[in-house]
């Protein structure tokens, strides 16, 4: 039924080999990984490098709005623990891209894509982070949202991408539960502190749902991808269990989501909340975000300046190879 | 008063590894490379983590109820001990590196010995930070090597940071009472050991790099008794915002 479907022309490439196709599905359906060198159609492949390689950006860009608290954090420990969450994520990234060069597309061509615009990045990091509680804020919200995404993602059905997931997550919800901790410390400080914390959970709110991509109906990718098992949930699915955990979450220190007609469904058990503003995440999609020029710039800014650093290093590299060459004809 | 001076001696050594500490956390984000990025954010960590402990002692020694947050955020320029050269700006990556080859060149001689301290407290600290300047210093090294080694312009680059920074190094061989009455008791290490220990480590690395020290500088000092550069107070302006913004505040 589903090779079917397949059949057909995929976008990414021409029509595949339906015998091979049947046994690529048979072999997921049984749950056994894909690995690098198994035969592959040509649009699991690139859906694969377009879901990674924006995986990977996230993490990157995902650096500057948390990094722009470093030097201003509060107290030596949250400096400390901020640190070395930005320190994980950019491990996240270099683990991300690793993987995805597994398919056969280099890192550096991932960060052209990037830097030249033809690849995406998590939309909320066009967020600011404009005052230390968006820092909790991001961890709270931002990692809980993307512990809902990944850790079905551990299980998704190439290889390389599930254990660069399995090693990430463990991380990601460290970062969740040390951001929900520094949120409960600002809400049960001064009154200063708890307006911080509310103002930040009024802006992360929506954008925090909107990471969970469109809604089920607008969705075009989400029937193959789940057939392929690169995708276990749909996004609404996954929007509702998050937005399940934290709202209760939210309460237990005395902040409320700004969401006027979210109620708790006795039936379902399920909060039920008011509709997203597509508007906005299309716009920000759109480059049209608060920060989109920004993150861009910044990520150009540091690669073109660093690009003397990566000359030297090969250069140096070439020379000492060159020199040992020359000292072993020598002998 | 053994403890007004141990005090002071950690603060000394604390202050150092905090506004260094600092810097580095200025790069990350925007390194020439994500492993540089991951390496500087790296760095910055542990270099936190000896200045949190070393606050702590100084603060404990000194007995007046301070721990390592009201030192490092209730204090203005005059009180900070660090050396100048950790204070300096970051500059390009080639100015970063050299700073940070010319400090970690120092600490790697420093905390081994240190590690023998008779002070416990100190001797423990120093075991954990030896372990981790030994590593760093391979770090730094080897970038000073690349970039002086590497193309024209990462000579020239390197050249120049070590042209800039050169004159900043003689302040780590500097001592005062401090030292000198610790070092007598076997508790703190005489800077003044140092130098020989310091140049051998440095004169190979920067041969292999083709880098020349200047001469005739000088040397630019004062940071242990609080006379700061200009760019001590903007760097507190910044790491210090929230706990002035908001006094009293836990966070
Ligand atoms: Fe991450
Ligand atoms: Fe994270």
């Amino acid at each position: 039924m589903y090779t079917q479907g397949l059949n057909q022309a995929v976008e990414d490439g021409g029509p595949e080999d339906a015998e091979l196709l049947a046994r690529f599905q048979a072999k997921i359906d049984r749950e056994e990984k894909i690995e690098p060198n198994d035969w592959m159609p040509k649009a699991y492949r690139q859906t694969l490098i377009r879901q990674i390689s924006q995986h990977a950006h996230s993490e990157i860009v995902g650096m500057l709005p948390e990094g722009n608290w470093l030097t201003r954090a509060p107290s030596l420990r949250r400096k400390a623990i901020l640190l070395a969450k930005v320190q994980d994520e950019g491990g996240h990234g270099l683990y991300l891209y690793a993987a995805a060069e597994t398919l056969g597309i280099s890192r550096a061509e991932m960060v052209d894509r990037l830097l030249e615009g033809r690849a995406r990045y998590s939309s909320i990091f066009n967020y600011p982070t404009i005052t230390w509680a968006d820092i909790g804020a991001v961890g709270w919200l931002v990692d809980g949202a993307a512990i809902m995404n990944q850790i079905p993602l551990c299980r998704c059905s190439y290889g390389p991408y599930a254990r660069a997931m399995i090693r990430i997550c463990k991380e990601e919800s460290f970062h969740q539960r040390q951001g929900y901790e520094a949120m409960s410390r600002l809400a049960e400080g001064t009154a200063a502190q708890k307006r911080m914390a509310q103002d930040a959970l009024d802006r992360w709110w929506w954008p925090s749902l909107m990471m969970f991509g469109p809604s089920d109906a607008d969705s075009p990718h989400t029937g193959r991808s789940m057939r392929w098992k690169i995708k276990r949930f749909t996004n609404d699915e996954l929007r509702q269990k998050f937005v399940d955990a934290t709202v209760p979450q939210a309460r237990l220190i005395g902040l409320e989501p700004p969401d006027p007609e979210l109620r708790h469904d006795e039936e379902s058990g399920h909060w039920r909340f008011g509709e997203i503003d597509w508007t906005e995440f299309n716009e920000v999609l759109a480059g049209n975000g608060p920060c989109n020029r920004e993150r861009m710039a910044a990520r150009r800014k540091a690669h073109a300046e660093g690009a003397w650093v990566r000359e030297a290093a090969t250069a140096h590299a070439r020379k000492k190879r060159s020199r040992m060459a020359m000292a072993a004809a020598a002998e | 008063m053994a403890d007004a001076l141990t005090a002071a001696y950690a603060l000394r050594l604390g202050d150092d590894a905090l506004i260094l500490s600092h810097r580095l956390s200025e790069w990350v984000g925007h390194g020439p490379e994500l492993e540089e990025d991951i390496a500087l954010a790296n760095t910055a960590l542990d270099l936190l983590g000896q200045a949190r402990l070393l606050l702590a002692c100084a603060g404990a020694r000194e007995g007046r109820g301070r721990d390592e947050d009201a030192l490092a955020y209730g204090r203005d320029v005059l009180d900070f001990s660090n050396l100048l050269l950790v204070e300096q700006p970051n500059g390009d990556f080639a100015q970063t590196m050299v700073r940070q080859f010319l400090f970690d060149a120092y600490a790697v001689e420093l905390w081994p010995r240190l590690s023998a301290s008779r002070d416990e407290a100190l001797a423990g600290i120093a075991g954990k930070a030896a372990r981790e300047a030994a590593y760093h210093v391979e770090q730094s090294a080897a970038w000073v090597v690349r970039m002086g080694d590497g193309t024209e312009e990462s000579h020239a680059r390197a050249q120049a940071g070590l042209d800039l920074l050169w004159p900043y190094a003689g302040e780590i061989f500097e001592a005062d009472e401090v030292e000198t009455t610790l070092a007598e008791k076997g508790i703190a290490v005489a800077p003044s050991v140092l130098r020989e220990h310091w140049q051998a480590r440095v004169e190979p690395v920067l041969e292999e790099a083709g880098l020349v020290p200047p001469e005739g500088t000088g040397v630019r000092k004062g940071g242990r008794q609080g006379r700061h550069s200009e760019h001590l107070g903007h760097l507190l302006a910044e790491f210090q915002f929230m706990q002035r913004a908001y006094p009293g505040a836990e966070w």
